[in-house]
């Protein structure tokens, strides 16, 4: 499905939405769009409805970044920008195995994605506008999306 | 004292070995040896098996150049964290080894406070400190009222503003590492484009993604109007919108904290020639305040630091046991 966001509200507003539909759910949501997208932004609210109390800063430096969810349960936030080209096995199966767990720049590491995960595409408009392509992939993923009115 | 630090909380593997806070013993960086060739050419060193091949060798490398064993090493400290955490483990488990094998007293340390501490190596801090840490990964105003006590003041809400000057670079086709390169550029350039200034909630927070994408935002304009800008303009223009989202918070910091007597600079950021002219600005607005920016050697990942670092803590009292484990995440303290 498409989701057409005119505003940061908007963003948050969807963020949320799909907090509702992923809180209590081992999932893997991936994340493409060029730089500014607003991926990590979009994370920030995500993270916030889960939950977490800590500040969810970008993770490009140190790639993965661990936190709580409000339930307990943990949640990953992975960016694989520096990743670009790297043939090595990071050992994120962990983070996929386990709460929610947020890949941005997923492309890179595509080989290492669950087949069941759910996938959003950002694509830019001018200042505020985003159009963001959500897909289901597996049977989990698509349960979890159907409870979404996005 | 002599201890032997270990860093692997990124990308460096290192080890270092201090004497008494001030003296560097030695001080080896994966990169700076022969064990790319070794194991196949140029790989990042993201991975943590790299650190697992690098390990051993710099340990032994660090005695050799300190002229010492591992008898003479009077405790091991080592990142605990934050950073990826399957490099950090190899880091802890290497330290737990030598710490257990030779009976040496383990020190875990957090690695932004020994950015902060790495300023000992040509400085003695005079507390209350505030101290500014700014990398790839961290951009954060921390106040120590005394040695071993870390308050933090303000800290970025999304990007490093190391990330943001990589990424700006990389929207410019500057290349990598973009911090030399925008520097540079800058230099030749006046800051004449207006670019969303940062919003940040708390106080004394900072925030450099919404600049960033400014900048993306400012180049797509230009295309879709068939108009021209000038790289080193765009390139001054950033980097002093983003700097003085820094220094505007330390004006105010150091306007509500009278006590602060010593400011100190920590992180790879450091490197950048606008902000240590900005710092010298700052002198002179602050004649009571005592500024320190150290050398590039203290500032970016290295051991050194790690084990200045862990001498201060094992002063301090603090010890790890068999059961210490790399934190990710773990909160200054």
């Amino acid at each position: 499905m498409k989701v057409e966001l005119h505003s940061l509200q908007d963003t948050q507003r969807f963020a949320e939405k799909m907090a509702d539909a992923c809180r209590g759910h081992q999932i893997v949501i991936t994340m493409d769009g060029d730089l500014g997208a607003g991926k990590t932004t979009w994370t920030q609210w995500f993270g916030k409805a889960l939950g977490i109390t800590a500040v969810i800063n970008s993770p490009t430096f140190t790639i993965l970044k661990d936190y709580t969810q409000g339930n307990g349960e943990p949640f990953h936030h992975i960016d694989a920008y520096r990743l670009e080209g790297i043939q090595q096995d990071l050992g994120f199966e962990d983070c996929f195995d386990e709460g929610i767990c947020v890949v941005e720049w997923a492309s890179y590491i595509r080989d290492q994605i669950p087949d069941d995960h759910i996938a959003m595409s950002w694509q830019e408009g001018i200042d505020e506008d985003r159009t963001v392509t959500v897909t289901a992939t597996g049977p989990t993923s698509r349960a979890i999306l159907e409870g979404t009115i996005c | 004292m002599i201890v032997l630090g270990i860093e692997s909380s990124c990308d460096e593997t290192a080890v270092a070995v201090v004497k008494d806070r001030k003296e560097v013993l030695s001080s080896v960086v994966a990169s700076q040896i022969d064990v790319h060739k070794e194991f196949g050419g140029v790989v990042p060193e993201v991975a943590s098996r790299i650190h697992v091949e690098n390990i051993s060798y710099l340990i032994e490398d660090a005695l050799k150049q300190a002229h010492l064993t591992m008898n003479d090493i009077d405790a091991v400290a080592v990142t605990k964290g934050p950073g990826l955490i399957g490099c950090l483990h190899v880091g802890v488990q290497a330290a737990k080894t030598l710490a257990f094998a030779f009976h040496k007293p383990l020190v875990p340390v957090h690695h932004i406070a020994a950015h902060i501490y790495a300023n000992e190596l040509v400085t003695d801090l005079h507390y209350p400190v505030l101290a500014l840490v700014v990398s790839g990964g961290h951009t954060q105003l921390i106040y120590m009222k005394e040695e071993s006590s870390f308050e933090i003041l303000g800290q970025t809400q999304d990007d490093a503003i190391g990330e943001a000057f990589d990424k700006v670079a990389r929207v410019m086709d500057l290349g990598y590492p973009g911090g030399p390169k925008i520097d540079k550029l800058a230099k030749q350039g006046k800051n004449i484009y207006p670019l969303p200034k940062p919003k940040a909630k708390g106080k004394y927070d900072m925030s450099f993604s919404g600049l960033k994408s400014g900048v993306l935002q400012f180049t797509k304009r230009c295309a879709r109007n068939h108009e021209t800008y000038n790289d080193a303009d765009l390139a001054c223009s950033f980097q002093e919108t983003a700097l003085n989202e820094i220094f505007d918070k330390i004006r105010l910091i150091l306007d509500d904290y009278p006590d602060i007597r010593h400011f100190v600079v920590g992180g790879g950021v450091s490197a950048n020639s606008r902000l240590r002219e900005k710092v010298e600005e700052l002198k002179d607005e602050y004649p009571d305040v005592t500024f320190t920016v150290p050398p590039m050697a203290c500032c970016t990942d290295n051991a050194t630091m790690i084990a200045v670092a862990g001498t201060i803590a094992y002063e301090h009292g603090v010890r790890g046991d068999a059961s210490l484990t790399a934190d990710s995440s773990w909160e200054i303290q």
